[in-house]
């Protein structure tokens, strides 16, 4: 029997199939809708994820002033922070595992006759597991390279520009005023999130930096990288702490220092994709709740055209629960139909997004799921009020039709 | 014939139905008692408007009457609910309609099978048991054919084969040849006395024309919602 119903659903659907498939437009374009963009959404916060760990999932970043992390926040009136800070933070707080001093300077790196713009950064060979860098070539600076030497490593980016396919390692390039020998260089990471490339860099030992180039032994950003185990929470509030007491700041009186973690990074990131899903499901609600109404006035529609098909069904026999049934059935089938039609049509749009936004397809069954779930339920409840019009004929009256 | 151990098939009394209230109130059925047993052949005639339709839906409990008994093999349905009269005409009766009531893009088979449906009966016993009904009224042949591809005589009886199919104990039917010319009327009278003759199935008809009502062995005769005469037919007296 409940076979029978739901052929009979079919039956009826694919004799008018424009008119079925109009009636079900905004069922399809509602969970289309929510389908790409969630699938995009899961796509783009895989990507972020995937981009802070590149930069250190354990990471924070201490930087002077206060407000956001970034080029320039070390200069100006703000008080820099010094070696002896590092220091401090590595022996008091258990929270922090590895402190190292950045300094950064736009620099131009020059090798022959190629020279090229680039950001050289002051650090120690900490620095490498803080941001998880790995050495496609060379080494790491040893002790003795941190007294001041003049030795660089490079990224991948700066090794094609000055060098081309020619091995860098045991050459001597010039930065400023200073000739140092390339003794590593980074594996690459590509594109971050924002863009940039983060393989167009040439680390220094710090000292180097100080002296060399920058003149001052002012650490301009600390480094730090959490103990695993350690909540970003705690070790955010104990570095907070230490750096108030070091800074003499009073009780009451703001940091005059800013602590970045890759939470707030792809928090911020996240933040973005989640907004832009939420206005989208707006959409998508409004886009089922008409989609239900058009499956609603086409079902009355239905109703009206068969009256004489009701009253010859109740005639041999059927009961009104029997004809509510089938044009109950009918507007689910009609919408579950259209739901698919969305779920096609929302990962067809996903995967071509994933594509040209350069993230990961990634289709999420639990939303699939819910799509359906949800198709169903704009077919009972916009196919119930028809359908019990159905069923309330009066067979005579109907057969009179 | 009736044996007096047995309740009656059908048995009316004082039944009435009126139709509106107050002013505009319609005694459409005004006291109506008879009797019908298994196997007869009944005509119903009289004017327009005289009650016979409704008279034919009562008995088919498509409508409730208004006051009065209605007992079927002996049970009291005059006051079934909606869903109890849609049980008893499943199991019990079948209808033929003037205009046929055939479903549109069905084939005459499956329009022979939707009663069998409704009795929750397995896909290849409808089958078997709509070819077999088409057997009976000649359209074996025709089985596949849509209710537009078949002429008005084809469709009564495909119409007829969806009242028998269910093994009903009683078919009514409502001016069955009021749409066709007198040449497929008669084929259809035939064919339904061939049926109550050879298989004993029990009919109530109604029809305008008396060359029809002559096929039935009782006739009975209204006006204005009232029996005013019941007696036999030529065929019935022989
Ligand atoms: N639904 C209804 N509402 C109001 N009055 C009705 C309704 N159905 C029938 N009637 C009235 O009841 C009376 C009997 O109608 P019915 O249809 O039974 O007549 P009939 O004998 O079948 O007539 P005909 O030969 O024209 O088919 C008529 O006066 C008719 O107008
Ligand atoms: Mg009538």
């Amino acid at each position: 029997m409940l076979w029978e119903t739901f052929k009979l659903a079919f039956q009826a659907i694919l004799r008018n199939p424009m008119r079925s498939f109009l009636t079900v437009l905004g069922v399809v374009i509602g969970v289309a809708a929510v389908i790409a963009m969630v699938t995009i959404g899961n796509g783009s916060t895989a990507q972020v994820t995937a981009d802070v760990e590149t930069f250190g999932a354990n990471r924070l970043m201490l930087s002077p002033g206060q407000g956001r992390m970034g080029p320039g926040s070390g200069s100006g009136s703000v008080q820099p922070f010094a070696q002896s800070d590092v220091d401090k933070i590595v022996d008091q707080l258990s929270s922090i595992e590895i402190a190292v001093p950045t300094s950064t300077s736009q620099l131009v790196a020059v090798y022959g006759n190629e020279n090229y713009q680039t950001s050289v950064t002051g650090t120690n060979s900490g620095y490498f597991v803080v941001a998880e860098w790995t050495l496609s070539a060379g080494r790491s600076f040893t002790d003795s390279d941190e007294t001041g030497k003049a030795v660089c490593i490079l990224g991948a980016t700066v090794v094609e520009e000055l060098f081309g396919n020619a091995d860098p390692l045991g050459e001597d390039i010039r930065l400023e005023n200073i000739s140092c020998e390339v003794i590593g260089v980074l594996e690459a990471k590509g594109a971050s999130t924002f863009g940039t490339d983060q393989d167009d860099l040439v680390l220094i030992p710090f000292k180097t930096y100080a002296r060399r180039i920058a003149g001052s032994t002012d650490v301009s950003m600390i480094s730090l990288s959490m103990r695993d185990g350690v909540s970003t929470d705690r070790a955010v509030n104990d570095v907070t702490m230490l750096m108030r007491e070091i800074r003499r700041i009073d009780p009451g009186e703001e940091d005059d220092f800013t602590v970045n973690t890759m939470e707030q990074l792809s928090s911020m990131l996240t933040g973005i994709s989640d907004v832009l899903t939420g206005l989208l499901s707006a959409v998508a609600a409004v886009s089922l709740l008409v989609g239900g109404i058009g499956i609603m006035n086409i079902m009355l529609v239905s109703v009206t055209e068969r009256t004489r098909e009701i009253g010859i069904r109740m005639a041999v026999g059927a009961q009104a629960s029997q004809v509510l049934l089938q044009f109950l059935v009918e507007a689910i089938v009609l919408s579950v139909l259209g739901g698919a039609i969305g779920i096609a049509l929302g990962m067809g749009f996903a995967a071509v997004g994933a594509i040209l936004l350069d993230i990961p397809f990634i289709p999420d069954p639990g939303i699939i799921a819910l799509a359906f779930a949800f198709s169903a339920a704009v077919g009972i409840v916009f196919g119930y009020f028809p359908a019990r019009a159905a069923a309330r004929l009066d067979p005579i009256e109907a057969l009179r039709h | 014939m009736p044996s007096d151990a047995q309740p009656p098939l059908i048995e009316l009394r004082d039944i009435t139905r009126v139709y509106g209230i107050g002013e505009a109130e319609v005694h459409a059925l005004d006291g109506v008692t008879l009797r019908i047993e298994t196997g007869e052949f009944v005509a119903i005639m009289g004017p327009s408007g005289s009650g016979k339709s409704t008279a034919l839906n009562v008995l088919g409990c498509l409508d409730r009457p208004t006051s009065g008994a209605y007992n079927f093999h002996g049970t009291d349905v005059a006051n079934l609910n909606r869903d109890q009269r849609a049980l008893l005409r499943r199991n019990y009766l079948g209808f033929v309609f003037q205009g046929y009531n055939l479903l549109p893009r069905m084939s005459a088979m499956q329009n022979v099978e939707l009663p069998l449906i409704y009795k929750g009966m397995s896909r290849s016993d409808r089958v078997e048991r709509a070819r077999v009904a088409l057997e009976k009224v000649g359209l074996a042949g025709r089985a596949n054919h849509d209710p537009s591809e078949l002429s008005g005589g084809q469709q009564q009886r495909v119409a007829i084969a969806r009242a028998l199919a269910g093994d009903p104990q009683v078919v009514l039917a409502d001016e069955p040849t009021g749409n066709l010319d007198t040449k497929l009327s008669i084929e259809i009278m035939e064919l339904l006395q061939k049926l109550n003759r050879d298989e004993g199935l029990t009919i109530i008809m109604v029809t305008h024309e008396r060359e029809m009502a002559e096929y039935a062995r009782r006739l009975i005769w209204m006006v204005d919602g009232k029996v005013e005469s019941d007696r036999l037919t030529v065929k019935g007296a022989a």
